[in-house]
């Protein structure tokens, strides 16, 4: 017989364990569905490899990575199914979750979905950005983090955010060779971000660290060039280094590893697949899918918990997976709202707490208008089918009205990526140059396969759907 | 382009293109690539412009490469091992699959 799980839970970062937990705890079933091999997300990737192996990496990879260890620990000794090593490939809305382990295709029976999916780093359209020795300061950080790797020549980190720096630092540390930061945040940006300072004032713990993590940088002796603009990556076959103005002038900087950082963004391919309501972020340049407090979303057996649904870093997102399905208990009978409520009240104010640094961070942090529409016809928009700027301005031109009719014009978005790389600047750029809002230009639709499956593992499928249940697996 | 701050874990044997990489447990194909060359990972099918792992966490794609006679996987999802053979994917041979 067919006994659906109670929750099935995409994504093992920390929005996706602390639902799991929750869940747990809560005595709900629920399966957790995760690319990774290993419970952590992006946040606390490989974090229990970490501990055991190498502890001493801690030092640089910061006690908050630590904490992921109780988190990830905690999930795999719980009554929680955790499918480690497995790729969704498609949602429906009744709650049947779709997924691969690389071999074989699995359908799973749930009554209501958390997306835990998170959030992935702005993709930074500049010239070059193509060439193989560029990589996201993200990128070098998990492999830091999986891997006890760093770049072996000299390094140059450039665009703006706490990633930016957070990564400087460790690479800093792990003994990395810095040529340079060349940040695009200048004085204005502080201006700027000066009357959000009141309210960040109460997570005083979010400005220690980002004022501790400069101070460490400066005195490292690595040079920060502030406020600068028109960066391009040098270089044929691999990058060079780069070039940018700052201070009313042309700078050039050698290095054999160009790492971009540009803020992050939700990664929207699950919710946009379920086609769920989105809203645009007016200071951030983002898509969210439209949530209430307990991260319910406009399908009603879907909830969005975690960075997927607005960036409000690990802290929150965690607080968000348990509110997630005290909401998803509650309405299936298991506590009464007033029990849902009590638990509930400590959560809200947790969350208050670490919401309070956003508008300060996305003040001081805004992504500069030459990433989102950038101004060279030549830069690289869509890498794996290689558009530019100049070809979606001129479709635009001819009459294409949004990105899913550019992709018949350009094929832009159609590509192994699915426009996860190119969806937020062919938004921007359309909207640029027909003279409107995101809003009204609106975003790629996305269709199943979420990332592509073989037949092969199609055709090994169990067709039967009691097969993959709470009771079975 | 990178190295290893720890040469302690367990070798893992794998070839790339053909020669013979040391690997380590735990490591993506695709870290295990750039650690022993710079170059890049694959061409693409419109230009043949070369391309590495750009985000190392799925999203971009950029990292395909032939993995046991499958071409198109993402090196940097896939861990290593023992006795991997791994292909850089150049130009349009990307789009009939290897030979
Ligand atoms: S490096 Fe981006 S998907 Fe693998």
């Amino acid at each position: 017989m067919t006994v659906p799980f109670d929750i099935a839970i995409i994504g093992a970062g920390p929005a996706g364990m602390a639902a799991a937990h929750e869940a747990n705890s809560l005595g709900l079933s629920a399966v957790v569905i995760d690319e990774q091999n290993a419970p952590g997300g992006q946040i606390y990737r490989n974090v229990q490899r970490v501990i055991a192996e190498r502890p001493e990496d801690i030092r640089i990879l910061g006690t908050e990575y630590a904490c992921g260890n109780g988190l990830a620990d905690g999930m795999q000794s719980s009554g929680i199914k955790h499918l480690a090593g497995h790729m969704v490939w498609q949602i429906e809305r009744d709650g049947t979750v779709w997924c691969s382990d690389g071999n074989k295709a699995k359908r799973i029976q749930a009554r209501t979905v958390v997306l835990a999916t998170g959030a992935m780093e702005r993709p930074m359209p500049v010239p070059g950005w193509t060439l193989p020795g560029v990589m996201t300061a993200g990128a070098v950080q998990i492999l830091m983090k999986s891997a006890a790797m760093i770049p072996d020549g000299p390094v140059v980190l450039a665009g703006s955010g706490p990633l930016l720096l957070l990564v400087a630092d460790q690479l800093i540390q792990s003994g990395a060779r810095l040529a340079a930061i060349a940040e695009t945040t200048s004085f204005s940006h502080y201006l700027a971000a000066l009357p959000k300072l009141p309210k960040a004032l109460s997570a005083m713990e979010y400005l220690k660290k980002g004022l501790q993590m400069r101070r460490r940088i400066k005195a490292s002796g690595v040079p920060i060039i502030s406020g600068i603009s028109g960066l391009r990556i040098n270089g044929g076959a691999k990058a060079t280094g780069i070039t940018f103005k700052a201070g009313g002038r042309t700078h050039t900087i050698a290095a054999e590893t160009v790492l971009l950082h540009q803020g992050v963004v939700p990664n929207t391919q699950a919710s946009r697949q379920l086609r769920l309501d989105h809203g645009w972020h007016d200071t951030q340049h983002y898509w969210y899918p439209k949530t209430d407090v307990f991260g319910a979303t406009s399908e009603e057996k879907v909830f969005i918990a975690g960075d997927g649904a607005g960036i409000f870093g690990a802290m929150a997102a965690e607080v968000s997976g348990r509110l997630s399905v005290l909401q998803i208990a509650s309405h299936l009978g298991v506590i009464d709202v007033a029990e849902r409520d009590r638990k509930a009240k400590p959560l809200f104010s947790e969350k208050h707490h670490h919401d309070a640094i956003r508008p300060l961070l996305d003040a001081l942090f805004p992504p500069p208008a030459e990433i989102l529409n950038p101004r060279d016809d030549a830069t690289i928009i869509c890498r794996c089918e290689e558009v530019t700027a100049g070809d979606i301005r001129k479709a635009a031109s001819l009459g294409a009205p949004g990105p899913n009719q550019l992709k018949a014009f350009l094929r832009a978005g159609m590509g192994p990526c699915q426009g996860r790389m190119c969806g937020l600047a062919v938004t921007e750029i359309l909207a640029a140059a027909l003279g409107k809002s995101p809003v009204d230009i609106g975003a790629y639709r996305i269709r199943p396969p979420l990332k592509p499956l073989s037949l092969a593992e199609l055709a090994d499928m169990d067709t039967d759907p009691g097969t993959v249940t709470s009771s079975s697996l | 382009m990178l190295k290893r701050r720890h040469s302690d874990s367990e070798v893992v044997a794998i070839t790339v293109d053909g020669v013979a990489v040391e690997a380590r447990a735990g490591e993506s194909v695709a870290a295990a690539v750039l650690v022993s060359s710079s170059e890049a990972t694959r061409t693409t099918p419109v230009s043949e412009s070369p391309r590495a792992p750009y985000c190392m966490m799925g999203v971009c794609f950029e990292c395909l490469m032939e993995i046991d006679g499958v071409a198109n996987r993402q090196a940097c999802m896939v861990q290593v091992a023992p006795g991997m053979r791994i292909q850089r994917q150049l130009g349009a041979r990307d789009l009939r699959g290897a030979e």
